[in-house]
């Protein structure tokens, strides 16, 4: 039978290797989420307003970027981005380009369902009470679409972190790149993907339970 | 701005050499027939996993809704884990780790443990939705079938998954096209699918844009394709004067 060894995982190697690509995940994460909400709010108000020029754009980009594998999205920014600036760009940077993009298509069709899932009448109601598109949709619609849409809005932040590991396809040095060259250098690599299974989940479980118990918070107050 | 050179497709793989009609002959092959071979290898792994989620996913769907209280945590506990933890750490679990564990899995080829990979990740999405399925149904299809006489599993098998499973038939439908997606996690393994052989085309004969395009493309259709075959499956199976109805 095999004898499994942990005792490598020192402090300094969850310094010296883990740590970096940790923060990193955790950046990548915050940066696609953030500017992926904001972006994809964009979209989904595209979508909704019913101007073809600005539908049928949202529209397509949206549904180009849901039919493409993450990892070829990866491929394809690591490879064009370049061509279009004209200088070699670090795999993390674009791998962070890359996530805001992707993850925009995927926040927007969340957003769109809660802009859609507040009632027409209080829409009408604050053109009635004399606000503009832009009152109407700051002040009224968005702020109740994204806190129905808050706990969806999470658990596809915890989808996105998980996914943050397919930076592995350009090299870049993530939580499991770090796990990966520990593993490689102490001849470890059952250990260490063990533990990153474990890591993975203990952060996505915990995370998704956080998620369930605001939801059922919002739910009573609704 | 872009200058095309879509005959990089009917080059030698060897020697790179043009190869007329695109399709290598006499054992040699061209980057078409690579790329061919590619989109095979991404469409049996796609296929073998998703019978492997179905199965599993089903049986564990349908644990989490039975009475028994152990089985319910069962099914949970399996969705959990397998949702929880990304799907390249699965993978390399699969690859590096499982075999390492048990001994008699160290012949099993890497594509088997991939399709299982895939497979039981995938399994922990259909199982919620299974669950969710057969959970949208009037509980009193449950006691009428008990009612009647019917034990559980035929209860199961009469009453409650005919129509759950008409139910979630467009859920499954875009696992069926996520797991098409999801199966270029597999060049993480050196299976020989599309995404890895875009990554290694694109290194040999730097067409990059071509090469992605033609993989990116081959995806596109094998979505569309199960599209299309899941809304012939659904209109198949539809039960007149019940749930759907249309508005295709």
């Amino acid at each position: 039978m095999l004898d499994l060894d942990f005792a490598f995982f020192t402090p300094e190697v969850i310094s010296g290797y883990l740590v970096k690509g940790f923060i990193f995940s955790i950046q990548l994460t915050l940066v696609a989420m953030a500017g992926g909400i904001v972006l994809g709010t964009v979209l989904a108000l595209m979508r909704l307003s019913g101007k073809p020029w600005l539908v049928m754009p949202a529209a397509a980009y949206v549904n180009t970027m849901r039919s493409v594998p993450l990892v070829m999205v990866i491929l394809w920014f690591f490879l064009l981005i370049p061509m279009v600036i004209g200088r070699p760009l670090g795999a993390e940077i674009s791998a962070m380009i890359t996530f805001t993009l992707f993850e925009a298509a995927y926040y927007s069709e969340i957003m769109r369902a809660g802009i859609q899932s507040i009632p027409r009448g209080q829409v009408a109601a604050s053109y009635a009470l004399g606000m503009n598109y832009q009152q109407t949709m700051g002040l009224i619609v968005l702020p109740q679409a994204f806190r129905n849409m808050l706990p969806i809005l999470l658990t596809q932040t915890i989808i996105l972190f998980q996914d943050t590991s397919l930076v592995y396809a350009i090299g870049a040095y993530d939580l499991l790149k770090g796990f990966e060259i520990a593993g490689k250098n102490f001849n470890r690599p059952i250990e260490t993907y063990l533990v990153a299974a474990v890591l993975y989940f203990i952060i996505s479980f915990s995370l998704s339970i956080l998620v369930r118990k605001l939801q059922q918070r919002i739910a009573i107050v609704r | 701005m872009v200058d095309w050179d879509w005959q990089v497709f009917c080059k030698d793989t060897i020697d790179g050499n043009i190869v007329p009609g695109c399709f290598g002959r006499s054992g040699d092959i061209t980057y078409l027939d690579w790329l061919l071979s590619a989109w095979g290898w991404t469409l049996s792994v796609s296929a073998l996993a998703l019978l492997v989620a179905l199965a599993l996913g089903s049986l564990m769907g349908i644990l989490r809704t039975t009475p028994n209280r152990w089985l319910v945590l069962l099914g949970n506990a399996w969705t959990e884990l397998f949702r929880n933890v990304p799907l390249l750490v699965q993978i390399f679990l699969w690859y590096h780790v499982v075999p390492a564990l048990i001994p008699p899995l160290r012949d099993v080829p890497s594509f088997i443990l991939v399709v299982m990979g895939l497979g039981l990740f995938t399994s922990a999405r259909i199982s919620e939705q299974v669950r969710a399925g057969i959970q949208s149904l009037a509980g009193g299809q449950r006691m009428a079938g008990l009612a009647m006489g019917f034990t559980l599993p035929q209860t199961y098998r009469h009453v409650l998954l005919p129509m759950a499973y008409r139910i979630i038939i467009p859920p499954l439908t875009s696992e069926s096209m996520n797991i098409i997606k999801n199966s270029s996690v597999a060049f993480a393994v050196s299976i020989s699918e599309l995404t890895l052989f875009a990554l290694q085309v694109q290194e040999e004969t730097s067409r990059g844009v071509e090469v992605y395009l033609a993989v990116t493309g081959l995806y596109f259709f094998s979505a569309f394709a199960i599209n299309r075959l899941a809304l012939f499956i659904e209109n198949r199976v539809r039960v007149p004067g019940m749930i759907g109805g249309g508005g295709h």
